[in-house]
């Protein structure tokens, strides 16, 4: 379906990653936010705050992160689209509540723009060490999907895009921007409301009597009610049966941990959202994602200049990691070199895919800026030596 | 336009160095069909009551987020032309409000233009107006940008009440540019 | 001794059982334990305020009496450890009409929920909060909570406990509750009608049920069994409707204040909400419309 055009700011804007976000959940049809103040992520709330009240929805500023990251659960099982939106130490905050959304299979998305850590760390300055902690941060095991744009552009589209997959998968979604391009500000075009897909949330057709809020559909997705619908289901956190009652025995959770883990593949498989250049004669590959891809690509086109053939690979979809995508290029190319905000995180993921088929080189940083092109110029030099 | 020019504005929290950068990023990124991108100083230098905003324009994608060593640098107190002056490319350009700022010491071969921003902000009856008299003088000297587009940057920046305001300030610094240039040439 | 005959049919079934998902029964909860007998004052409460049990949904925490959400034949949620007030706030505030109860046990309330208690009475959500204090963490084995009194025995303060305890109902009203009341699982009649009246009521709400844990509280600290509570229950209750809630905290074996405390108006949190918006935008404030179509 289109999107609702009282969400949508159609126009040529000027705006930064932070409020790009914000329009993109609007345009995506998220009616309710919940938040605590954090830098950098705040100004996603503060603009949502100013807008939703003429457009006809919600913001409440909760009491903590657990609070908020509660709260939209709850709006979502009365009917609403929701997000909330964080940075380091409230991810950390939230984590028990992405376990509960990933259980209870709640569509949502959690923005978190990151900073330096850990801890307090650096609460101005970019960082993008919190990629593993998005996809293991909660107790458990269970999938989640997780997007990293490297524009105020990409805020806006892909934001659109997360909301989306959670409809889709019924998963928490994770929006990973970094500080750099949370407070960026560019160019960001936002379209007509016609030509903004929407994904439905997957309400069921079938009876109260008929109906089982936990029975995996084809695509192993189960599908939705809202409370005060007459279906009187229950929810929990518990490891539970399909009809929802918890269920403690060693076969019901083999085969919910398995689906929940298993329902989100195809959003990192087939579907992976990801951009290639260069890669046809590369020997070198350059993986990057968020704002370090725009400072690798500057890398990348030193390199050409010097006559090495290196090329891209930006993650967009960050989890569920596009492994296959990974390993056939590690069959074409000598190395892979891994430039992140972080002292080695994707780069893992890289290495597992490659399997020995190409060497990877880290390029790590502990955040604070970007990295100095040359520093990634350096690390492709070696590669290819 | 250049293929890539660096800016960096500093001074006062409350001189709307932000919305002067964000002024010439528009005109550049929505009214120029060119690229720019502009970041802002959260870090520990905005303390202590100082503002800075990096612009970068371009006639490429903008890969590389931050100023390293700007081609101009617009200065609206003491301390930022301090902190930033060592910084300003060899035979760059500096932008001083000259009323606020003594200027000592700056990269051989730089081009340094004074203008009294807060002055002539004053003339039109409201001070808060210096940083759009800054950028019609940055509009005027650097010639970085059309002026058409800036002044359309000007007016979809403010409050409409405030744009016709805003559009004088702009006319003003431009004018007052215009002049020094004439007279340099 | 009288032998009494009742006229029950072979077919009887308890009136509560409509609101029961009677296929998860038996449940869980120990002889002598007092959850059952709040929800079952619940049920009839429900039943008399004639509320459409299709826009009627219950919020538990984790604990025993978290497990209530899992029984009532209701759209029910068992959230999180300390999380049903903030899971409860959003589902409320999507689906304003809705009649959203808040049902857990002390220490999920008090201790790990206990920030979002207050906050919820400040912002005067409408929410009915049903407190289950039986004055220990019971699911986990009998350690001590936020609300066991003084000298008591527990398994992690074996030589009695020396913290002070939370005085709920002081507690509720301070933070803005509009309507406080405290009975025990031994006041049936007067524990329903408060839930009836709080049901009718706009804006926060809190209930405090004082329940025995013959397994863990009771016996631990000599006590007796569930009999026994509801003994020191009837003897050691004194109703006093509208006392101070300052003098009402509890003790290990001492009076027990019940009644009705509190019952005042105040705003909730949308009128206020709606209020300022229509001060502030006038004609251009759109009321939420949080539910996403089909």
């Amino acid at each position: 379906m289109h999107a609702d055009p009282k969400g949508v700011l159609t126009g040529v804007h000027f705006m930064d990653g932070d409020h790009a976000c914000c329009e993109g959940a609007l345009a995506a049809g998220a009616r309710f936010a919940a938040g605590y103040p954090i830098t950098p992520s705040t100004e996603v709330v503060e603009r949502f705050a100013a807008r939703i009240p003429t457009i006809g929805g919600i913001f409440i500023q909760m009491e903590d992160e657990l609070a908020a990251s509660i709260a939209i659960q709850g709006a979502v099982w009365g009917g609403a689209k929701a997000f909330t939106v964080t940075s380091g130490p409230g991810f950390s905050l939230m984590m028990e509540h992405i376990g509960l959304a990933a259980m209870t299979e709640t569509p949502c998305v959690f923005v978190n723009v990151q900073r330096g850590g850990p801890s307090t760390g650096l609460p101005t300055l970019p960082g993008q060490a919190d990629m593993m902690q998005a996809r293991w941060g909660s107790h458990g095991d269970y999938g989640i999907i997780a997007l990293c744009p490297n524009s105020p552009q990409e805020c806006f589209d892909l934001t659109i895009t997360a909301f989306n997959l959670s409809e889709e998968f019924r998963v928490p979604v994770m929006m990973m921007l970094d500080e750099c391009v949370g407070h960026m500000t560019e160019k960001v075009v936002i379209p007509e409301a016609e030509s903004i897909e929407v994904t439905p949330r997957r309400y069921t057709k079938r009876s109260p009597e008929e109906y089982r809020p936990f029975e995996p559909q084809e695509d192993l997705v189960p599908e939705m009610v809202k409370a005060g619908d007459g279906y009187r289901f229950h929810i929990t956190g518990l490891t539970h049966d399909e009809r929802g009652y918890p269920d403690m025995s060693v076969g019901t959770q083999d085969r919910l941990v398995r689906r929940l883990t298993e329902k989100v593949k195809p959003a990192g498989d087939g579907r992976a959202l990801y951009e290639t250049g260069d890669l046809d004669d590369a020997e070198v590959a350059v993986v990057s994602y968020g704002i370090t891809s725009r400072v690798a690509q500057r890398a990348l086109q030193l390199a050409r200049a010097r006559g090495i053939r290196a090329g891209k690979f930006r993650l967009i979809t960050a989890w569920p990691f596009p492994e296959r995508q990974i390993r056939e290029l590690a069959g074409l190319v000598k190395a892979f070199v891994v430039p992140e905000l972080n002292l080695g995180q994707m780069v893992y993921e890289v290495e597992r895919s490659a399997a020995g088929k190409a060497k990877v080189i880290p390029v790590t940083h502990a955040g604070g800026t970007v990295h100095n092109p040359d520093v990634i110029l350096d690390a492709i030099m070696e590669a290819v030596r | 336009m250049q293929p890539l020019t660096e800016i960096r504005i500093a001074g006062f929290g409350g001189q709307g160095v932000i919305l002067a950068a964000a002024v010439i990023g528009r005109a550049a990124a929505i009214y120029q069909g060119a690229y720019a991108a502009m970041t802002q100083s959260f870090g520990p230098e905005a303390r202590g009551g100082s503002s800075s905003a990096q612009v970068i324009l371009s006639t490429e994608p903008i890969l590389y987020p931050y100023v390293t060593q700007p081609d101009v640098l617009v200065v609206m107190s003491q301390e930022a032309f301090t902190r930033f002056a060592p910084q300003l490319k060899p035979g760059g350009i500096l932008i001083a409000e000259q009323d606020l700022v003594q200027i000592d010491g700056l990269p051989a071969g730089s081009r340094v233009y004074g203008v009294p921003a807060t002055r002539l902000a004053e003339e039109l009856g409201r001070k808060v107006v210096l940083n759009i008299v800054i950028v019609g003088f940055f509009g005027a000297v650097t010639g970085l940008c059309d002026p058409g587009a800036l002044r359309k940057a000007v007016a979809a920046s403010v409050p409409p009440a405030m744009e016709a305001l805003n559009l004088r300030a702009f006319d003003k610094g431009f004018d007052y540019g215009a002049q020094i240039v004439a007279g340099l040439a | 001794m009288i032998e009494t005959t009742l006229d029950i049919p072979a077919d009887a079934r308890n009136p509560v059982e409509p609101f029961l998902r009677m296929e998860r029964m038996p449940h869980i909860w120990c002889a002598g334990c007092g959850i059952g007998t709040t929800v079952n004052c619940f049920t009839r409460a429900l039943l008399k305020s004639k509320a459409n049990l299709d826009k009627v949904a219950v919020v538990s925490g984790i604990g025993c009496t978290g497990r209530v959400a899992g029984y009532a034949r209701l759209d029910s949620f068992h959230t999180t450890h300390g999380r049903a007030i903030p899971f409860a706030t959003g589902l409320k505030l999507a689906n304003p009409e809705l009649q959203v109860v808040v049902y857990s046990g002390d220490g999920d309330l008090f201790a790990i929920g206990g920030n979002h208690f207050i906050h919820a009475a400040r912002r005067n959500m409408d929410l009915k909060v049903i407190c289950v204090n039986n004055m220990i963490y019971a699911m986990t084995g009998g350690q001590t909570a936020p609300t066991t009194p003084l000298e008591a025995l527990t398994s992690t303060a074996p030589y009695g406990v020396s913290e002070p305890a939370f005085n709920l109902v002081s507690l509720a009203e301070a933070a803005g509750a509009c309507y406080v009341a405290r009975w025990t699982t031994y006041h049936v009649m007067q524990l329903s009608r408060s839930m009836e009246e709080a049901l009718g009521k706009k804006g926060f709400c809190f209930i405090e049920v004082l329940s025995p844990c013959p397994t863990l509280y009771q016996r631990r600290n000599r006590m007796g069994d569930g009999l026994d509570a509801m003994k020191y229950y009837k003897e050691a209750s004194k109703i006093r409707h509208g006392a101070p809630t300052s003098e009402c905290s509890l003790s290990k074996s001492g009076e027990i204040v019940v009644g009705k405390f509190v019952d005042r108006e105040r705003p909730d949190y949308c009128e206020l909400l709606r209020a300022q918006m229509c001060q502030s935008l006038g004609e251009r404030y759109a009321e939420p419309e949080v539910v996403c179509s089909r």
